[in-house]
Formats: structure tokens, C-alpha cells, sequence
């Protein structure tokens, strides 16, 4: 049963308008109060709701024509009821709305969504796949699938400029990035230079590199084996799983071991420990391993260096500050003593023992962590045979100390019980020759067993 | 013994020029090649420029006589054409002469003549003055530019019958005029002639003014075109044209309007039915310079031809031919031979027809989005409730915005109105930026402005504007 719908009363002395636009077609399902035309009137444009519900049979009006009131707009096909109506004209619409589409209506265009470059591990999943209510959903599946968006969006997006500034897109043509591969941080995924950046680095991580990285793959249901607890991670944790494995995926690592007799040095450290102690110090290998490698940095200088990239130049650092790792309750610190150069092995002794015990406390300051040049990691106090530090960025090289042993060793025609020290150097391939690692670390080798060589 | 420089560019319209002074400027040596005294091309001499100046004269002469309407009256205007042609010419020689000028202090070696390639190094250059000039080079950009194109047996050779640049020359205002195509040259000299007091009919093979453009953008114009004009003609061509003693007889092929005869006698014909790049440039055979089969110069994102010495730019490169588009790949040309990684990526280039009301459009326009079946939301606003639209007694204007309903950036802007073509850069920027709905809704544009309609359209599309009621879709 079709009903005429005619224009209604728009208001005080407003007769007639003229046709915008008609926003329903032959075939449309209308709900009551559902827009039908835009109408521009003498004092505005107005939209007109549909007093009926039912199937849009015949439109009688067309854009730009003038509409009085009274006037009959369309045809409204009310038999059926609504749901019935609206199967039959599905059938018989001229343009078939296409599946994803919103409902005839139209009413549910501006779904809030993710867009498609948002860097989130875990993306919507495609409409068709979306649940209904109280379906169960395999989360894990819509995770494995987000990482490969549907067909149909991507040659959207492909037609579709990317939203960076005209600026951003030729830094990343400069950078070599193809933009689109770039997760905007902006409102509506726009792209600013520091993503670009960041984009860069990352990717300069590869693959699996980079605390990022590793959060962009799914992790596995690990309670399918188990019960686990999830914690999150501390301040110094995150900065130390960022600050490494940038210096992982920066630095080509290569690491040198040797080993040095300290049997001498050994009795004479445990000679002068008492009065290492009295001058409020502890007389540790790592204390010693300070002056020598001070000693070595002044002979071998490109290992006190630093590199910038962007100038291709190299940074000869003429003070010697020296890094010593400490393991503490809170993770991994690395407080600096300045000047090792310039200072005897009991006041070394005395101030490793001060930083250690303020890196206990946590009471380092930012300041007592900068500035050094090169790094030792001592692991001797817990064991180990040799090992294999990462480069303290942007630091070149690291000295790793494993813990000393007793090795029978070949001496004028006999084995003798030694007391041998396993030292690991790891350095920055780009700045320091194979060689030249292995003349420095000869060089740290024999100042353990001749502190002597020290004076030369 | 040739001249040798290290930049070669061949046209010196608002492509090649724009290529000439930025690789002068970036330190380049470089000769520019064209047959005109100065630098300008189509562009300068017979296109945009004079156009402009003529439309400029038609809007003041339709401004005093829409006066009436507001109590101030002017007699009928008297036109002088050769005071007007002489303001056209004024407008011309002082634009390329300035543009000559600046050529000659940027010491661009500007060679008035023919280029001729020898091959991937060298050209030879005809000279107007008589001889010929050898220049090697080290990179060429080719920016030729378009033609009027032509159409067999309608384009015959009489003075009656004229492309746009003879149209430009203003001859005299012929009492009848037939323009052939409905496109954006058809209907901005239409419209001067029709100031000028031309009765003018348009002729349109397809269905409708400006094709491509999107259609509630042209019924606007095509309402009043439709008031300037003595008729339109739409799904209609043109079957035949023959010069008699009192004119050009027509016959039209068509849906005419009752009581219009198929047969009809204008003073003068204007045939603008598009443009044709000049790509058949002397002696490009000796290059691998590529042309494809529309007869455009093959180029890649940074305008390299297939010759690795040779660019092109510009109109000889593809659509749109527009100066603005041939002046920035002109850059990035430039740019990529200095060696850098660049590309002709905009996001949106705009497009202007400067009639009266003017139409313009930048990013994706609704039939682009409906041809690439892709879901778009769009937001209008008429400017019937413009507070600057009704002091200026132009209501017929509408600002709307093509947005992704899901992210609700700015894909595309589309304005109709007075000064539509100063008012789409707004929604340019808007696009390359990546602006949001939003965004534009929150930037403040100064009352009472045409401008504000670019924002009104973005609160029309969250249902909140000002000036449009129009309920949120629930």
C-alpha cells in the first residue's frame, strides 16, 4: 500500500525551497524521522525528516527542482511492515549496497575505528569478521590477523594521500621510508617527522631487534603451559632494554678474549688491601682494571672515542672517564669515575667503593652516570669464563672481567698452577681494527701481569 | 663550436620558466629555449593571464548592471574593443616582460627560437632572428606545453572560427557566437563575450557543464550560465560547419530545445574542445624519450624520461594541464637532476574555473570517490546562510568537504561562489597537511568571510553548524 509523502510545514512563511539534494532513492527502507531531502529555503537549509516508514517506491522530486508545501515528494510503500519491506527491497534495489555498507539507514557512518596505520599490536578486525554480541571470539586469531590488513583497504589507502605534511613526506623520500609504511602518531594517524625518525630507527633494528620490536610480534598464550604473573617493567628496566638493544642494532659488535697471568698481582693486591681500607676503599681487580685501562686508553686513544654519524666525523675524548657496571637491586647501573688518569689505585679504591654504595642506595644522580668513554663489567664476583658485553653506546668499547682461576700454564718447561684472568673485549667495528683490539687488549693483558708497564 | 651548459630547458612557460630560475637560483648554468620575445607561454601570453584580464573587465560590466538591484543604476555599457584589447595587451607585456627581466638578471642564457634535438647532449636551435644556434647541454627539461586541440571539419580554416587564442585576441564582439564544448576555456570566454554583448550559445556533447567536475558544484554555475547565455546546448554536437556570406553555418545533432532550428548561422565559432601536448618535439627520435599513446612524454615520479639526461614537465607530461601543476614538478625536476630523492606526490592539486559564479575543487572530488567505490561523507554548506554571501547578494555559492567517515580527514573541498578559486587553497593546505573535520572546525576564520564557509562546512559535518540547521543523524 503505497503513501504519498508530501512536504510538511518547515516553519513561519516558508512556502517553497529548492532541492539540494534527495538522500533516499526508489527501494531505500525509511524509518520515520530518517532525512529525506535537503531543502534550501529563503532563511536556511533544512533537512526533512519522513513522517512514514516503510520502502521508498517512487521519488517524484528531483535536485534544484523548487518544492512547495503540500507538494508530493515520494512514495512510501508501507505494507509489509518494516522488516519485510526491507527484504524485498534488497531484492529489488537498482544498486545493491554492498555488504560492508551501513545499514540503509545511514545512520552508522561515523563508526569509531582505529585507522588502519595506528601502531597498535593488535588492530580491529575486519568488518565481516566483527562478533556479535555474546559471540565467542578467538582473540588470538584476530591478533595473528591484524598485522595483514584486508585487500580492499589497502588499495584504499593506496589512493589515498598519506596524512604527513608535504614537509614529512619528502623527509622520509629523503630517508628512503615509504611513508605509508609509517604509523602516524597524530589525530587521524597523521605522520610528523619524529615518526618518520622513529620509523628509521626501528627499522634500522631489523627484524626482532629493539624493545619495540619485539612488543610489534604476537607473544604466545603462555598460560596454556602454566600459571604466569605479568608485572610491569621498571623505569630502569625499559630504559636499559632500549638503551641496548639501540647499541645492539647500532654497534657492530666483535669481541676479543684473552687471559692474564695475575698470580703477582694477586698477592700484591692482597699485600696492599688493609691499607686500602684504612683509606676507606676496597682494593678490587675492578679498582686495578680502572688504572690499567686509563693507562691503555691514554695509548690507544680511538678507543676513548665516539662516533657522529651525521658528520662522519670521530670524537677523540682527551679526559679519561671510565664507566664500572653495577649490578643492584633495581637493575643494571653504570656510575662514572672521572679523571682515572689522574688518580692513584687507593683513591680509585675509595671512590668505586663511594658510587658503588650510592648505586646500592639509589642515590646516583644523573650527572654521576654521564660522561664516560669507555666501560668495565666485572663479573668475576659471581663466575664465569669469558662473555660477550654489549658496547655502552656511544661508548666504542667495553672491558668484561670474568672470574680469575687457577690454569696449569706451560713455564720454562713445566706446567705451573697460575692464577688466570679471562678478559672480554667487545668493540665498535666501524671505529676500531680487528688488530688494534687485539694490540689494546695485549696491552691490558700485560699491564695485569707488569703493573710496571703502567710507568713506561 | 657549441654553447655548453649544464641545464638545457625547452619552453619557457610558467613550467619551463619556473625550471630555468630555480636551477639558476640552486647555482645551475642554464639556457631557456622558446620562440616568444619573453618568457610566459601559453600561460602569459594566451591563456590564463589574458583570460583573466578580459574576465575581470566581463565581472565589472556584470557587477554594475547587477547594481540596479540595489538602487544604484549605470547606463548600458559602451564598449570600447580597443581600449579593452589594449588592457589585455597591457596586462600580457607587462607580466612577461617582468618575467624577461628577472630571466636576465638571474644571466639565464634565453635563446628565441626552435629546439631541434641532435641527441641526448645537444639541440639546435632555430633562431627567429634567422640561423641557428647549437647548445650541448648536460640534463634537458622538455616543458613544450599543449595546443587548442582541433576537430576535423569543425575546425576549418576561416577567421570566423577561432581556438582560444584567437578568441583571446578579441577581434571585435561578434553579435552571435557559438562555443563548441562545455568545458572550463568554453565558458570563461563565453562568459566574456556574453559581458561584452555577445549573444552566446553553448554546445555540449555530453550531459552537462564542465565534465568530470562534480555535479552540485556545475548546477550552480549552470544555473547561472544558463541566465548569461542565450542558449546551452547539452547532449548535442556539432554535425557540420560551413562559411557562408554572413557567417559560419551550423548544423547541430542533438535533443534541441523546441522551436530551435537544427540549422543555425553565428558570426563566429570558438571551438575550445580541450588541449593536445606538444609532444612532438623536432628531433626527439634521437633520444629514448618515450611518448605513450594519449601523446604525452612518459616520465617517471621525478619527471625523468627515458633518457636519463632528459625531463619533461608540465602540460607534454599528462593532466591535468594546469601552470600550477608544470611550475612544482618544475621544482622536484630540478631537484631530482641536483641529485636529490624527490617526487611529484601532491595530495591535491586544485583546479579553478574562473566564470562567474568561479568552481573549484582540490583533493578527491565525490565522483572520484564513487568511481573508486569508496565510502565518503560530505559535508555542505550553501551559501545561502553566509552572512558575506548576502551582503554581496551572491547566494548561488556552496562549500563542501569530502571526508573519510572513519578517520573524518579532508580528502577533498569543492566550492562554488565569487572568488572560489582564492578560496580553495585553504582546503589545499588542509589536505596536504592532513587535516581532520575537526581541525578545520577549530581554526578560527575571521566574520564575515566567504571563508567561513570552509568551517561551517566542517561543523555541518558533526551536525553542530552555526548557520545550517540540519539535526545529527541518529
Amino acid at each position: 500500500m503505497a503513501t504519498e509523502f508530501t512536504l510538511p510545514e518547515l516553519g513561519e512563511n516558508i512556502a517553497a525551497g529548492d532541492v539540494v539534494r534527495v538522500l533516499v532513492a526508489p527501494g531505500d527502507t525509511v524509518k520515520k524521522d530518517q532525512p529525506l531531502l535537503e531543502l534550501e529555503t529563503d532563511k536556511a537549509t533544512i533537512e526533512v525528516p519522513s513522517t512514514l516508514s516503510g520502502t521508498v517506491k517512487e521519488v517524484r522530486v528531483k535536485q534544484g527542482q523548487k518544492v512547495k508545501v503540500g507538494e508530493v515528494v515520494l512514495t512510501v510503500d508501507d505494507s509489509g511492515g518494516s522488516a519485510a519491506g526491507a527484504t524485498s527491497a534488497a531484492a529489488s534495489a537498482p544498486k545493491p549496497q554492498p555488504a560492508a555498507a551501513p545499514d540503509s539507514g545511514g545512520s552508522s557512518q561515523r563508526v569509531q575505528e582505529a585507522p588502519p596505520a595506528t601502531p597498535q599490536p593488535v588492530a580491529e578486525a575486519p568488518a565481516e569478521q566483527k562478533p556479535r554480541r555474546g559471540e565467542v571470539v578467538d582473540i588470538r586469531g584476530a591478533a595473528r590477523s591484524a598485522p595483514t590488513p584486508p585487500p580492499p583497504v589497502e588499495a584504499e589507502s593506496d589512493l589515498t594521500p598519506p596524512p604527513a605534511a608535504p614537509s614529512v613526506r619528502r623527509l622520509a623520500r629523503e630517508l628512503g621510508v615509504d611513508i605509508r609504511r609509517v604509523a602516524g602518531s597524530g589525530p587521524a594517524g597523521r605522520i610528523s617527522s619524529e615518526d618518520v625518525q622513529a620509523f628509521v630507527r626501528s627499522a634500522l633494528s631489523g627484524p626482532g631487534g629493539g624493545a619495540g620490536a619485539a612488543a610489534g610480534a604476537a607473544l604466545p598464550d603462555f598460560t596454556k603451559w602454566g600459571e604466569v604473573e605479568r608485572r610491569a617493567m621498571s623505569n630502569i628496566r625499559r630504559k636499559t632494554a632500549e638503551h641496548l638493544s639501540n647499541a645492539w642494532v647500532t654497534i657492530p659488535h666483535v669481541t676479543q678474549h684473552d687471559q692474564a697471568d695475575i698470580t703477582a698481582l694477586e698477592a700484591l693486591r692482597k699485600q696492599y688491601a688493609p691499607q686500602a681500607e684504612k683509606a676507606g676503599g676496597k682494593l678490587t681487580m675492578t679498582a686495578i682494571a680502572l688504572k690499567i685501562v686509563a693507562g691503555a686508553l691514554k695509548k690507544f686513544p680511538q678507543f676513548n672515542s665516539s662516533i657522529d654519524v651525521a658528520r662522519n666525523e670521530i670524537i677523540y675524548k682527551k679526559s679519561i672517564h671510565v664507566g664500572v657496571a653495577a649490578d643492584t637491586e633495581r637493575g643494571l647501573l653504570v656510575p662514572v669515575i672521572r679523571d682515572v688518569d689522574r688518580k692513584g689505585v687507593m683513591q680509585l679504591a675509595a671512590e668505586l667503593g663511594a658510587v658503588s654504595e650510592k648505586a646500592r642506595a639509589a642515590k646516583l644522580s644523573l650527572d654521576d652516570m654521564q660522561g664516560a668513554g669507555f666501560t668495565i663489567t666485572n663479573l668475576g664476583g659471581i663466575g664465569g669464563t669469558a662473555f660477550t658485553p654489549i658496547v655502552n653506546w656511544p661508548e666504542v668499547a667495553i672491558l668484561g672481567i670474568s672470574r680469575g682461576a687457577h690454569q696449569p700454564v706451560y713455564v720454562n718447561g713445566a706446567f705451573e698452577p697460575r692464577l688466570m684472568l679471562p678478559l672480554s673485549l667487545s668493540y665498535d667495528h666501524r671505529v676500531i681494527d680487528g688488530a688494534d683490539a687485539a694490540r689494546f687488549l695485549r696491552w691490558v693483558v700485560e699491564a695485569f701481569e707488569q703493573p710496571f708497564v703502567l710507568a713506561l | 663550436m657549441a654553447d655548453s651548459s649544464q641545464l638545457v630547458v625547452i619552453g619557457a612557460g610558467p613550467g619551463g620558466y619556473a625550471a630555468a630560475f630555480y636551477a639558476a637560483d640552486r647555482g645551475m648554468t642554464v639556457a631557456l629555449v622558446d620562440p616568444s620575445p619573453n618568457p610566459g607561454g601559453v600561460c602569459l601570453y594566451r591563456g590564463c593571464i589574458p583570460s583573466k584580464a578580459l574576465l575581470h573587465v566581463a565581472e565589472v560590466v556584470n557587477d554594475a548592471k547587477h547594481a540596479s538591484a540595489w538602487g544604484v543604476s549605470f547606463a548600458a555599457p559602451a564598449v570600447d574593443v580597443i581600449k579593452v584589447r589594449a588592457f589585455k595587451d597591457k596586462v600580457v607585456s607587462q607580466l612577461t616582460g617582468g618575467v624577461g627581466q628577472v630571466a636576465r638578471l638571474r644571466k639565464i642564457d634565453y635563446v628565441q627560437g626552435t629546439a631541434t634535438f641532435k641527441d641526448a647532449h645537444s639541440i639546435d636551435v632555430a633562431l627567429v632572428d634567422g640561423g641557428t644556434r647549437a647548445l650541448r647541454f648536460e640534463h634537458a627539461i622538455i616543458a613544450t606545453g599543449s595546443r587548442p586541440a582541433t576537430v576535423p571539419g569543425i575546425s576549418i580554416d576561416s577567421p570566423r572560427v577561432m581556438d582560444s587564442t584567437a578568441a583571446l585576441d578579441l577581434p571585435d564582439v561578434p553579435k552571435s557566437l557559438l562555443v563548441v564544448g562545455g568545458g572550463y576555456i568554453g565558458l570563461e570566454l563565453g562568459s566574456v563575450y556574453a559581458a561584452l554583448g555577445s549573444k552566446v550559445t553553448v554546445v555540449e556533447m555530453t550531459d552537462g557543464l564542465l565534465p568530470g567536475a562534480d555535479r552540485d558544484l556545475v548546477n550552480i554555475l549552470a544555473k547561472r550560465i544558463g541566465s548569461i547565455m542565450e542558449a546551452v546546448l547539452l547532449n548535442t554536437k556539432v554535425s557540420s560547419v560551413k562559411e557562408v556570406a554572413d557567417g559560419i553555418a551550423v548544423t547541430f545533432d542533438g535533443q534541441l530545445p523546441e522551436g530551435m532550428p537544427k540549422e543555425r548561422t553565428f558570426d563566429r565559432v570558438l571551438v575550445s574542445v580541450g588541449r593536445r601536448a606538444n609532444s612532438a618535439v623536432p628531433g626527439l627520435e634521437s633520444t629514448r624519450v618515450k611518448v605513450n599513446q594519449r601523446g604525452f612524454i612518459e616520465v617517471n615520479a621525478a619527471l625523468a624520461t627515458a633518457e636519463p639526461s632528459i625531463s619533461a614537465i608540465g602540460d607534454v607530461v599528462g593532466d591535468p594541464m594546469l601552470a600550477h601543476k608544470a611550475s612544482h614538478e618544475a621544482r622536484v625536476a630540478v631537484e631530482a637532476i641536483l641529485g636529490e630523492r624527490v617526487a611529484f606526490e601532491p595530495a591535491a592539486i586544485p583546479a579553478v574555473v574562473f566564470t562567474d559564479p568561479e568552481v573549484a575543487w582540490c583533493g578527491l572530488t565525490e565522483n572520484d570517490a564513487a568511481r573508486q567505490k569508496r565510502e565518503v561523507t560530505v559535508a555542505r554548506f550553501p551559501w545561502g546562510a553566509s552572512g558575506r554571501a548576502i551582503t554581496l547578494d551572491r547566494t548561488d555559492g556552496l562549500t563542501k568537504l569530502v571526508l573519510d567517515p572513519k578517520s573524518e580527514r579532508v580528502l577533498g573541498v569543492g566550492i562554488v561562489g565569487p572568488g572560489a578559486g582564492e578560496l580553495i587553497s585553504e582546503g589545499v593546505v588542509a589536505i596536504e597537511m592532513g587535516a581532520t573535520a575537526a581541525d578545520v572546525k577549530l581554526s578560527i576564520h575571521p566574520h564575515p568571510t566567504l571563508s567561513e564557509t570552509l568551517m561551517e562546512a566542517a561543523e555541518v559535518f558533526f551536525g553542530e553548524s552555526t548557520h545550517v540547521f540540519k539535526p545529527k543523524r541518529k
